[in-house]
């Protein structure tokens, strides 16, 4: 079988341990963006439902590794948390929660439905249980051009995630890496208007979960190499109402090929406010603003969901580099679009 | 005859507890003192002359053992002994991406594995040949240099019966080209191996083979060691399905490095090697003819096709004859050409999969005649009731059929559906669909000349009642060891329980040619009734003296032996047994089995087909189509399957079942599919088995037609069950949106190009089919030449 290189793991016991050791391997560290993805020497780990598969085929060969099971927090909690957290009447979910957690959470389940659904559609019940929100947040990018093992990579020659001196394989014209963003939760998370708690050795910061993700297969998080993610935010569910749809090929175990979340605050069936999130359709997760603007004071009426779903679909760029194809992911961006709105009518 | 106590219930397999505790011992799970591990090196290279192979590092390498290549063992070697084509590792040249070239022993796996990227492979490219098209075209390219025409590997016609006058009586024929694309076996245990090499220059090989007899030979010719001096022992293999019934590079690597080192030596391939080592389902382009008069009586059939064979031969003389084989066996045809051409290319060999060769043509057969119903408006049940192959019969191609149950299957999976009330009745996006297969119960030949049985089996019984079976036969999950069991208790009259099962080890147990073309039940089952019915006579004889009635009112059963007209004058299993030793000496016994001959023809290329009896199954699909995504769920699928008896019918039920989720997943969306050489999916997260949450719902009707020749009346059920699922989907795609879909897999996007392009068929149109085989090698090397720019500039 497929077997782990060799490397040293930490296991701090706070997250202000675990951050000093960050800094302190990354001194030593070359630039990962000159040395492709193998050449990052320190990493870190959650639940390593991802890490470890990706180790196995030699996408990263970390020398260290640091652990945040023992230092994250894994609770969920009402409030917006210390100190004095600005969202008093939302949920604070502790990075360290499993998705099965996550999953099962009433709170989620009644406020933030879309979170609830989206994790439920992760990988299978074994990773779940091991998988956390922070490590899904912080999920790399994937393509079938990169997630292969080390053998098929040399054959293929490499690409340029791995071998920055290489042409991107999916389109050898790009100036960038076209690796695709696979987490289910952050559209999910970007339509609840998430904002996540980030760590370092320096303190910590609050950042919209809007403004982490950057179109970049390779860079794909705005958030430095020093950063933790400790904390996702979720601001008062009151008068909202949200859903996640996921396009795979099987009900199971499957990356998302397209995923799309809706949210609307909805106040005397008028929408107050509304949020229209995909993935899997660019490197970066993103927000459909020109859907937002026209949900605003709709109905929900069909027009309003066809204009909304028109604008998804314009901006989604689906590339040949997951299951599927890009026509067909292309096409059931607005498919979906339109079953999560129309989903979230009152009756 | 008794009345059955064993056979016809549901008992548990024998073998079940251990399967489920975690006890049951696969090759991986053995340990052996002093083991090492080895690992494979692969050709990175499709298409490639080795212009220098240098292992002088890796072996320097601390912990590394012992490294073989191709040149230690150049005998060529091959499943079929008249198309030997491969070594045991590359020689010379390497043919697909994945192909071993090197083996590497080291003390552990890791060092193993770091060794690999010390040895050194120089080569120089060679063009890959990646179609069928270029294939057939290529002069200049030869993937074997004994290729003639081509890369073509074997052509094959046959022609039966009046072709010409068959289709000038036809009121209509039809014309249609179809494609299946390839798609692999994905054994849940990958395929694994210890070679354990003895003090006196023996080896012993733990493998998860279904054909221990054949390797037996192989590693004979390969090692040039006596086969007195080699023993093979298949494990329990986790999964089959015709994947593990070729000899494989690491079993010989294993066996060598053993030998050499007089060391245990391990091998087991990872995901992505399985993927390599592959063997599975040859993508295949048919054309197929058929002549019917104007109420649907087939006059002619003429069918050709063009199998996509990889690299190496495998068995791939047989599936091409198999392509062609079984057309006749299910409806009635009068005349019938069929024209077979399997071509090398540079991918992963192709071979047998589960309904071996036939499953592609009973693909495009069944769907054709949903085509001719609808243009004859016939309804496809009662239109295929019509014209069946009757039972005891010859086909136009001198096939002897015995017992055809296919009439009952179509009628009762119809019945269990309400299909002719239902079907073009359902709602837009629903459909309904049929379609009707066969096949073998083994091949009526073995694979290399000989005149010996095809399964032999010996019984024994001991002073405590315990019996004890022998059968060369390899367990493969179909439950081979439980047919054992259960045919011999049957037959002395104890339970299942009573009996020790010694199979799979060709230093211990008869041969028996292997668990592939579903012969074991019937082969290797009459081997072992006959084996245990000699044994019966004595213990019968013995009963009879000692409780004084005459020998044929003895009845055996539940451990004892009684008179069948005063049951409670009995005597227990173990004191007939006691008595009968004292009497005839040791109870031992030997049984065999042959097929009888003229069962086939005598024609060049008669020796595929044939065979003792015909499994017959049908299956009616029921589907919903989501017209705006294109997806494609299949709500139920429902299989009628005559298995001559049910020896346990839920055993057989579990064959039907996994053969339909099989079968489900090749139309659905598995697809063994490359992009310029490289394998594109090769992991279990990108090779898209159905899940258990995507599986249809499963219902399987057993149809009895007790066959006279088959043990205890059974046929097979192993494989058939497959074959119809597919044809029945895309004919109940077809009910649902109006689609023809004449290839496979059906995915989300081609219904949705279809529905969109308003297109009524999708499918190739020719040989050719349009579409470019190089366009993705032109990408990958297009990517490699604009990376050397990048590193210039």
């Amino acid at each position: 079988m497929l077997r782990l290189p060799r490397f040293q793991l930490h296991t701090p016991a706070t997250v202000e341990d675990a951050a000093l050791l960050l800094r302190e391997h990354h001194a030593a560290e070359q630039d990962g963006a000159k040395t492709g993805t193998p050449g990052i020497t320190v990493m870190l780990v959650a639940g390593g439902t991802d890490l470890y598969p990706n180790m196995k085929r030699r996408q990263f060969t970390p020398s260290t590794l640091i652990a945040l099971g023992r230092a994250l927090p894994r609770g969920i909690q009402n409030g917006g948390l210390r100190p004095a957290g600005p969202l008093p009447l939302g949920v604070t979910i502790g990075a360290g929660a499993t998705l099965a957690a996550v999953a099962s959470d009433t709170r989620v389940l009644s406020g933030y439905r879309a979170l609830a659904e989206s994790a439920i559609a992760i990988s299978t019940p074994q990773l779940r249980n091991m998988g956390t929100i922070g490590g899904n947040l912080c999920l790399d990018t994937r393509c079938n051009w990169y997630d292969q093992s080390l053998f098929w990579r040399m054959a293929e020659g490499m690409c340029m995630k791995t071998d920055p001196s290489v042409v991107c394989r999916v389109a050898p014209s790009s100036p960038r890496c076209l690796a695709v963003a696979s987490a289910d939760m952050v559209p999910a998370l970007l339509a609840l208007g998430a904002s996540a708690r980030v760590v370092n050795s320096e303190g910590e910061r609050v950042i919209a979960l809007a403004d982490m993700y950057r179109d970049d297969g390779i860079s794909h998080l705005t958030i430095g190499r020093d950063d933790i993610v400790t904390e996702v935010i979720l601001p008062p569910a009151d008068g909202w109402r949200s859903t996640y749809l996921k396009l795979r090929d099987r009900g199971s175990f499957d990356f998302p090929i397209v995923g799309v979340a809706a949210a609307v605050r909805l106040d005397g069936g008028i929408v107050r406010e509304a949020r229209l999130a995909m993935t899997a359709v660019g490197s970066r997760p993103m927000l459909v603003a020109a859907a937002a603007a026209a949900l605003i004071g709709s109905r929900l009426e069909d027009d309003a969901i066809a204009a909304a779903a028109a604008a998804a679909h314009k901006i989604a760029r689906p590339m040949d580099n997951t299951s599927g194809t890009i026509a067909q992911r292309k096409k059931t961006v607005p498919v979906f679009a339109t079953r999560a709105l129309a989903s979230l009518r009152e009756n | 005859m008794n009345e059955l106590s064993i056979l016809g219930r549901r008992l548990p397999k024998v073998n079940s507890w251990a399967h489920l505790t975690g006890q049951a011992k696969y090759a991986d799970d053995i340990m052996l003192p002093r083991m090492l591990y080895g690992r494979l090196l692969h050709s990175t290279q499709a298409h490639a002359r080795i212009k220098k192979l240098d292992v002088s590092r890796a072996l320097a390498y601390p912990g590394v053992v012992a490294i073989v290549t191709g040149a230690d063992m150049p005998e060529k070697m091959g499943i079929m002994p008249s198309t030997q084509d491969e070594t045991a590792l590359a020689v010379d040249k390497v043919r697909y991406v994945g192909e071993p070239i090197a083996a590497v022993a080291a003390l552990d796996e890791d060092t193993a594995f770091e060794a690999l990227s010390l040895i050194t492979v120089d080569y120089e490219p060679l063009e890959a040949i990646l179609s069928i098209e270029e294939a057939l075209a290529r002069e200049d390219v030869k993937i074997h240099d004994d290729s003639t025409r081509g890369n073509v590997f074997k052509e094959v016609h046959l022609s039966f019966g009046d072709l010409e006058a068959g289709f000038a009586k036809a009121d209509h024929t039809r014309d249609d080209w179809f494609f299946f694309e390839g798609n692999t076996h994905a054994p849940i245990e990958s395929h694994s191996c210890v070679a354990n090499g003895e003090a006196n220059g023996n080896v012993t090989l733990w493998t998860c083979t279904q054909v221990p007899h054949y390797l037996h030979r192989e590693l004979e010719k390969v090692l040039g060691v006596p086969r007195a001096r080699i023993r093979v022992i298949a494990t329990p293999n986790g999964g089959a399905f015709g994947g593990k019934s070729d000899p494989f590079a690491h079993e010989f690597a294993a066996c060598l490095l053993a030998l050499r080192t007089k060391r245990p030596v391990k091998f087991t391939l990872d995901r992505e090697e399985v993927f390599y080592a592959h063997r599975g389902r040859h993508p295949v382009k048919m054309r197929l003819r058929t002549g019917v008069t104007k109420d649907g009586e087939i006059t002619a059939v003429h069918f050709q096709s063009w199998l996509d064979g990889g690299a190496y031969a495998s068995y791939g003389i047989a599936t091409t004859y198999y392509t062609g084989a079984l057309l006749t066996v299910t409806y009635r045809v009068p005349a019938y050409k069929f024209d077979g051409v399997r071509v090398y290319t540079n991918k992963p060999p192709c071979g047998p999969k589960r309904g071996h060769g036939t499953t592609q043509p009973r693909f495009a057969f069944e769907a054709q005649l949903d085509k001719i119903a609808t243009d004859l408006g016939l309804d496809p049940l009662a239109y295929r009731l019509r014209i069946l192959q009757p039972p005891n019969s010859r086909t136009v191609n001198d096939l002897r059929i015995t017992t055809m149950g296919l009439g009952e299957c179509l009628e009762r999976a119809g019945r269990a559906t309400d299909f002719s009330a239902r079907h073009r009745q359902l709602p837009p996006g629903k459909g309904i669909g049929i379609a009707g297969s066969a096949y073998i119960s083994g091949a009526g030949l073995p694979i290399y000349w000989n005149e010996m049985p095809h399964s032999g089996a010996t019984v024994k019984i001991d002073r405590g009642g315990g019996v004890t079976v022998y059968c060369g036969t390899a367990e493969i999950g179909q439950g081979s060891d439980n047919m054992l069991a259960s045919i011999t208790a049957e037959t002395l009259g104890v339970l299942p329980e009573d009996v020790h099962v010694v199979s799979g080890d060709t230093s211990l147990a008869p041969v028996d040619l292997g668990s592939y073309s579903s012969r074991v039940t019937f082969m290797a089952g009459n081997a072992t009734k006959d084996a245990a019915m000699k044994l019966r006579e004595q213990l019968g004889t013995v009963a009879a003296e000692q409780l004084g009635v005459p020998v044929e009112q003895i009845r055996s059963a539940y451990r004892r032996f009684y008179d069948h007209e005063h049951p409670d004058a009995f005597m227990s299993f173990t004191d007939v047994a006691v008595a009968a030793e004292a009497r005839f000496g040791t109870l031992s016994a030997a049984g065999w089995y042959k097929p009888p001959t003229g069962i086939g023809g005598t024609f060049k290329g008669a020796g595929v087909g044939p065979s003792p009896a015909y499994s017959y199954q049908a299956c009616v699909a029921e589907v919903t189509v989501d017209r705006e995504t294109g997806v494609l769920t299949v709500d139920r699928i429902v299989t009628a399957h005559d298995c001559g008896r049910a020896l346990n019918p839920a055993n057989v039920e579990g064959q039907i079942e996994g053969s339909a989720y099989m079968g489900y997943g090749e139309i659905i969306g598995e697809e063994q599919v490359f992009r310029g050489g490289l394998h594109k999916k090769p992991s279990l997260l990108d090779y898209k088995i159905p899940t258990s949450l995507d599986t249809p719902k499963l219902e399987a009707i057993i149809v009895e037609t007790i066959d006279a020749e088959g043990p205890y009346g059974a046929k097979e059920s192993g494989e058939g069950p497959l074959n119809p699922v597919i044809p029945a989907i895309a004919n109940a795609v077809y009910d649902a949106i109006g689609v023809r879909f004449d290839e496979t897999p059906i995915t989300p996007d081609k219904i949705l190009d279809a529905l969109a392009k308003k297109k009524d068929r999708v499918g190739p149109t020719g040989l050719d089919g349009g579409r470019d085989p190089k366009a993705a090698l032109r990408r990958l090397t297009a990517s490699t030449d604009a990376r050397e720019r990048k590193r210039d500039a």
